[in-house]
């Protein structure tokens, strides 16, 4: 009976422990978290105006101004990006799923592999080899190209892997329909894992709206509004590079403030993912 | 085959008696002499790369009965009825050979539309596979929305849903998810879902081992309503539930078909020791 209890006891010793550095690491893990989110919104914050996203930057030494050519910079470029790189993310994803078992789509997991893995200044620097050098010059369209390759090798694997986690039952119940493989795949598999899907997308646009180094030397930067894909365009993440490495104070704070920005940008796409893949029926699961 | 296209053709009268490549090991459930069987099945062999998983199977089925294919796990029992829509088709490295007559047209003869044929022989499975992005209307549905066929929807969805014995239970939230249901109303809805694109042949691959008595129950009294319409070959594990839903009895065992008779003679006075030693629960 004594060893009973012993035994108890000691398994509930460890029991407590192990929650304690369970709860240990969280914290460890959150203080980073918390502590960025902490010093930008306090350092940032405070230069939040409605000027500020809606005004051209101005010169030093002059008051005011804002990062609107920026943010909208952003958002032009990601959109342009978008363009170029979902459907080409999302499809390789699905093609990989579905048929991806020969040579040709270990070939291309593999490549998509190598290719996520790849510093995101080097992507910069094949957008300006591929784009800027043929153009002759920077472009909204050499930024989006960066950014582009950047989502695509992330989408695809990540789309591929939702696909696979569609159970083959439904598959099954669908072909035992009289349903077409393609409709199969298109209409009941895809659609099935489209809600993880559209999260995979919107944190692909994430990433992308907080890349500095692929922006660097392919949209550069504009100091005036600009919605034309072949002229330089201003981003939020350049805007904040330029900020923050400048001998001003103002401009420091005008750095905080852009990356505020950019957090919320970031932040609402993340909850709109979540918005976005709630299931429209009663009672799901 | 004609080239009207295969689901034309295989409406037609068969061209000629198929011929049986081998001696059944019994003689085809004692077919009347008019009336043709429904499914018919010649030397039928299914292999999985160097697995041979089916082994020179031939039988038939009458139209309007339910034949019970009943052996010990691993049997190919599963293996079997999947090769009567072509499940295996999409299976790497299965291979299946022989022949197998629905209304006396050979699913494996070439020019057949797999497609096609699955709509007329339909299928539930052994777990509730209900569409998770579908409402249950939508999950009854789905055969016809996605096969474009016409028809009035609500009302096939009823009728079906009522077949199904489900009806009652759902119609008031027919825009709730399939899968909001219990695992038995689930494995009902799949049945709808099957019966909604008309089928004449229904393969039941244990559609009640995830269920309880209570939804076992159901199931079971709905097949002898639909015995009526459709003829259902149904897989199970458990000889009670042979005994009670079938018209006859197949027993596999290692891929071969040891016996196959009316139900009554299977359990009380099979031909096979084999089959005698696993309904009386010798082995299994």
């Amino acid at each position: 009976m004594s060893f009973l209890n012993s035994s108890f006891t000691y398994r509930k010793i460890v029991d407590r422990g192990m929650a304690v550095v369970c709860a240990i690491c969280f914290i460890a893990a959150f203080i980073p978290l918390v502590s960025v989110l902490w010093l930008v919104i306090s350092k940032g914050a405070a230069g939040l105006s409605w000027a500020f996203f809606t005004e051209l930057p101005r010169p030093v030494g002059e008051e005011g101004g804002g990062i609107g050519n920026a943010l909208v910079g952003t958002l032009y470029m990601v959109g342009l990006a978008c363009i170029i790189g979902l459907p080409l993310g999302v499809g390789a994803g699905v093609y990989l799923a579905e048929k991806g078992d020969g040579t040709i789509g270990n070939t291309v997991r593999f490549m998509a592999e190598v290719l996520s893995g790849v510093p995101s200044i080097v992507i910069g620097i094949v957008a300006y080899a591929l784009v800027v050098i043929p153009m002759g010059h920077f472009s909204a369209w050499a930024g989006a190209v960066a950014l582009a390759i950047l989502m695509i090798p992330t989408l695809a694997r990540a789309t591929e892997e939702l696909v696979r986690l569609v159970p083959g039952s439904l598959r099954e119940a669908s072909l035992a329909l009289g349903v077409p493989n393609w409709k199969t795949s298109l209409r009941v598999i895809i659609r099935t894992a489209m809600g993880g899907i559209v999260t995979a997308c919107l944190l692909a646009v994430a990433r992308a709206a907080g890349e500095t180094a692929p922006l660097l030397f392919t949209a550069l930067n504009n100091q005036y509004w600009n919605i034309n894909p072949s002229a330089p365009t201003a981003s939020l993440t350049v805007a904040i590079f330029n900020y923050a490495i400048s001998p001003y104070d103002d401009w420091h704070a005008k750095a905080w403030t852009a990356s505020l920005v950019l957090l919320i940008v970031v932040g609402l796409l993340n909850i709109a993912s979540r918005f976005l893949t709630r299931s429209r029926l009663k009672g799901a699961r | 085959m004609t080239p009207a296209g295969p689901a034309q053709s295989m409406n037609q009268e068969k061209p000629a008696p198929p011929p049986p490549t081998v001696a059944a090991p019994q003689a085809p459930l004692a077919p009347g002499a008019d009336t043709p069987l429904k499914v018919e099945v010649h030397d039928l062999n299914v292999y999985f790369r160097a697995n041979h998983a089916i082994r020179h199977v031939s039988l038939g089925v009458n139209p309007q009965t339910v034949l019970a294919v009943i052996g010990p796990s691993g049997c190919g029992k599963s293996t079997f009825i999947r090769a009567l829509n072509r499940m295996h088709d999409l299976v790497p490295g299965a291979r299946v050979e022989g022949k197998v007559f629905v209304d006396g047209k050979d699913l494996y003869a070439r020019g057949i539309d797999p497609v096609l044929l699955r709509r007329r022989v339909g299928m539930v499975f052994q777990r509730p596979n209900p569409f998770p992005t579908m409402s249950i209307f939508e999950n009854v549905a789905a055969g016809l929305t996605l096969n474009g066929m016409g028809g009035n929807h609500q009302e096939i969805v009823e009728r079906v849903l009522r077949q199904a014995a489900l009806w009652d239970e759902v119609k008031d939230r027919l825009k709730h998810a399939g899968t909001s249901l219990s695992g038995g109303q689930q494995q009902r809805l799949c049945i709808a879902r099957a019966l909604a694109v008309e089928p004449e042949v229904l393969l039941m691959d244990e559609p009640a081992s995830a269920l309880d008595p209570i939804a076992t129950a159901k199931i079971e009294e709905l097949i002898h309503e639909l015995k009526e319409k459709y003829t259902i070959i149904i897989v199970t594990h458990s000889m009670q539930q042979a005994a009670r839903v079938s018209d006859n009895t197949a027993f596999f065992y290692l891929g071969e078909l040891i016996e196959i008779g009316p139900t009554a003679q299977i359990f009380t006075n099979p031909r096979e020791r084999r089959t005698e030693d696993y309904v009386t629960g010798k082995f299994g």
